[in-house]
């Protein structure tokens, strides 16, 4: 089965097109005792935080185009529902959303944050950019999240990662604040990657489980003090 | 080229996430969800708010649409969408959408500016707009004069208010009389029952002002007017009557934006004026409006009150005019343009 995968939580805005099969002797399970196999078969990435709404949809086509597939050939979508920055993260899930009522197929969520455990063991810290000075993060032992996801500033982050034994970090938002969480931090990956969170998604698609609906983890309320807002146009 | 598309338009510029259906000049659908209720006790639209509602909103009010209009996604001509101008995360959510149901269905998608939609939904009332036409575009941030040479690509702006939009002004007013918001309905339901005896300023009427402001507009010193008077009232501990106040600053903002709007039709010899925007639902323009252009052999048309605040139907109109006259589609790529010039009709 063809499934698209998305994630637009960080400042990657990513689509993959995936497959889907039964693991057979060529092809092993993605996850151990797990009867299916998942690979990647086209992926396009755009790091620009602003550019989520252009590049998001035609990534997908171009995707699509890549492995001579269209629309209908899907059968599912994964999507990550962040954390992330608000209005990135809608563009994806709106999308998602959208492409999944059009189609008629089954959408599959998967926190952001989890897909940098897939297949990292021992204790880890995942941390991506939640601007204003803070961090998403949260902390994993085998890739099972002991906790989190929360949204902290990076020193108090510093303090539960060592609560919870983690011994390296990784993710863009540990990266950029490297210096303040006193972990080793891995230089990569710093985005989500489609094949850790289509294998996240693998037994729900192999299985055609009920699909769920696409709840964004914002973390924040919204900022009820910004200064109440009037559009306008520019002057000609 | 189609003579009666089959168009759904999306609108999320704002605070009310609108599906619309259109076939041709024919409404079929106008499905609004609205997240008014939750920015009433800020006293505005809180764009976080506004988005998050979107989001949420978005497909089911499709759905709506589709039912309402009992046509399939796949039977749809085209797709139009709001690009612009609006608050930009809430757009992004409708364009995005709107890009999701173009490529799975693939269909041709138009981003669209929200203010022509404006303008255009008339058609679905009283059929294709002659052109020329003189608009009177009046809405929550934007008033303006423009003439209408084609709703598809020649929409030139005539002047345009220099400070505060007319329904700026309903809302300002508003608060300052304590009737929550959004202030252009309360206004218009209290005003029906007063009558005008304040004389409130009439900005950029003076000799020197039509000079160079013909066709402007300004209501932030009528606002400043209202506000001292009810002050005064207060200071001298007397109540305010909200009725004469409501009235009399109704009167004030309708006697201007008609004045200006039949003096652009005279001037330019153009004998339809069409209203459009969430002041144009407004019970005094409307009527005022139809008096003098009726004095003036002007054939006035106006949406009926319900199109006239933002809806997805307007945008499916502004639409179905561009698939009927051969407009480019946009592509996959298409921005938003929070700030899109009013006489730029598509991105
Ligand atoms: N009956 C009425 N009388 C006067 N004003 C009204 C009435 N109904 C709505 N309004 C005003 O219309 C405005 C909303 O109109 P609309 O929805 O077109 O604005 P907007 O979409 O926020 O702004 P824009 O279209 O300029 O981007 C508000 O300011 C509201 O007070
Ligand atoms: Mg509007």
């Amino acid at each position: 089965m063809l499934v698209l995968v998305l994630d637009s939580a960080t400042p990657a805005v990513t689509a993959a097109l995936g497959r889907v099969e039964p693991a057979a002797g060529d092809r092993p399970p993605t996850i151990d005792g797990n009867p299916w196999s998942a690979t990647i078969l086209a992926r396009r990435a755009t790091v620009d935080a602003r550019a989520h709404g252009e590049r998001l949809a035609p990534q997908i086509d171009a995707v699509l185009g890549e492995a001579g597939a269209k629309p209908g050939d899907l059968g599912a979508i994964v999507a990550g529902i962040g954390p992330g920055p608000f209005t990135g993260l809608r563009v994806g899930l709106v999308t998602a959303t959208a492409l999944g009522d059009a189609l008629g197929i089954p959408t599959y969520p998967v926190c952001t944050l989890d897909a940098f455990a897939v297949g990292r063991p021992g204790r880890v810290l995942v941390a991506t950019d939640a601007r204003r000075r803070e961090i998403y993060w949260a902390c994993y032992a085998d890739g099972v999240r002991l906790a989190g996801p929360e949204v902290s500033k990076p020193v108090e982050v510093a303090g539960r990662a060592a609560g919870l034994g983690a011994r390296q970090a990784v993710g863009d938002g540990a990266l950029r604040y490297a210096d303040q969480l006193d972990l080793p931090v891995l230089a990569e990956p710093r985005f989500p990657q489609p094949a850790a969170m289509l294998s996240l998604a693998v037994r729900r698609v192999g299985t055609g489980a009920p699909g769920e609906p696409l709840i964004p983890l914002y973390l924040r309320r919204p900022d009820t003090t910004e200064p109440v807002a009037r559009k306008r146009a520019a002057p000609q | 080229m189609t003579a009666q598309p089959l168009v759904l338009g999306i609108e999320t510029s704002c605070d009310e996430t609108g599906v619309g259906i259109v076939r041709g000049h024919t409404l079929l659908a106008n499905a609004v969800a609205s997240s008014v209720a939750e920015h009433a006790r800020y006293g505005g639209v809180v764009p976080e708010v506004a988005s998050r509602a979107h989001l949420e909103a978005m497909v089911p009010t499709v759905h709506r649409a589709l039912a309402d209009a009992e046509v399939a996604l796949a039977d749809i001509d085209a797709i139009a969408v709001t690009a612009g101008p609006g608050l930009a995360g809430a757009l992004l959510v409708g364009v995005a959408a709107a890009k999701a149901y173009a490529l799975a269905a693939g269909k041709p998608l138009y981003g669209v500016n929200h203010l022509a939609a404006h303008v255009a939904v008339d058609t679905l009332e009283h059929g294709a707009l002659p052109e020329p036409a003189i608009a009177l575009l009046v809405s929550g941030g934007h008033s303006s004069l423009l003439r209408v040479d084609s709703l598809a690509d020649g929409i030139v702006p005539l002047g345009s208010t220099l400070d505060d939009a007319a329904g700026e002004a309903y809302d300002k007013v508003a608060r300052v009389l304590g009737m929550g918001f959004p202030g252009g309905p309360a206004i218009d339901r209290a005003a029906s029952e007063g009558s005008v005896t304040i004389a409130f300023p009439r900005g950029l009427t003076a000799a020197r002002d039509l000079r160079e402001h013909r066709f402007d507009f300004s209501f932030s010193g009528l606002k400043t007017a209202v506000a001292r008077w009810v002050e005064a009232r207060e200071r001298a501990g007397e109540p305010v009557p909200l009725a004469e106040v409501s009235a009399s600053f109704q009167e004030a903002v309708c006697d201007v934006l008609t004045a200006k709007a039949v003096d652009a039709c005279r001037t330019s010899g153009i004998t339809t004026l069409v209203i459009g925007g969430g002041v144009a639902a407004n019970s005094r323009l409307r009527a005022l409006a139809a008096e003098r252009c009726a004095r003036h052999g002007i054939d006035l048309r106006v949406p009926r009150p319900g199109l006239c605040t933002d809806n997805g139907a307007m945008v499916a109109a502004l639409g179905s005019q561009l698939v009927a006259e051969g407009a480019a589609p946009g592509r996959l790529d298409l921005p938003t343009n929070s700030a899109m010039r009013v006489d730029v009709i598509t991105v």
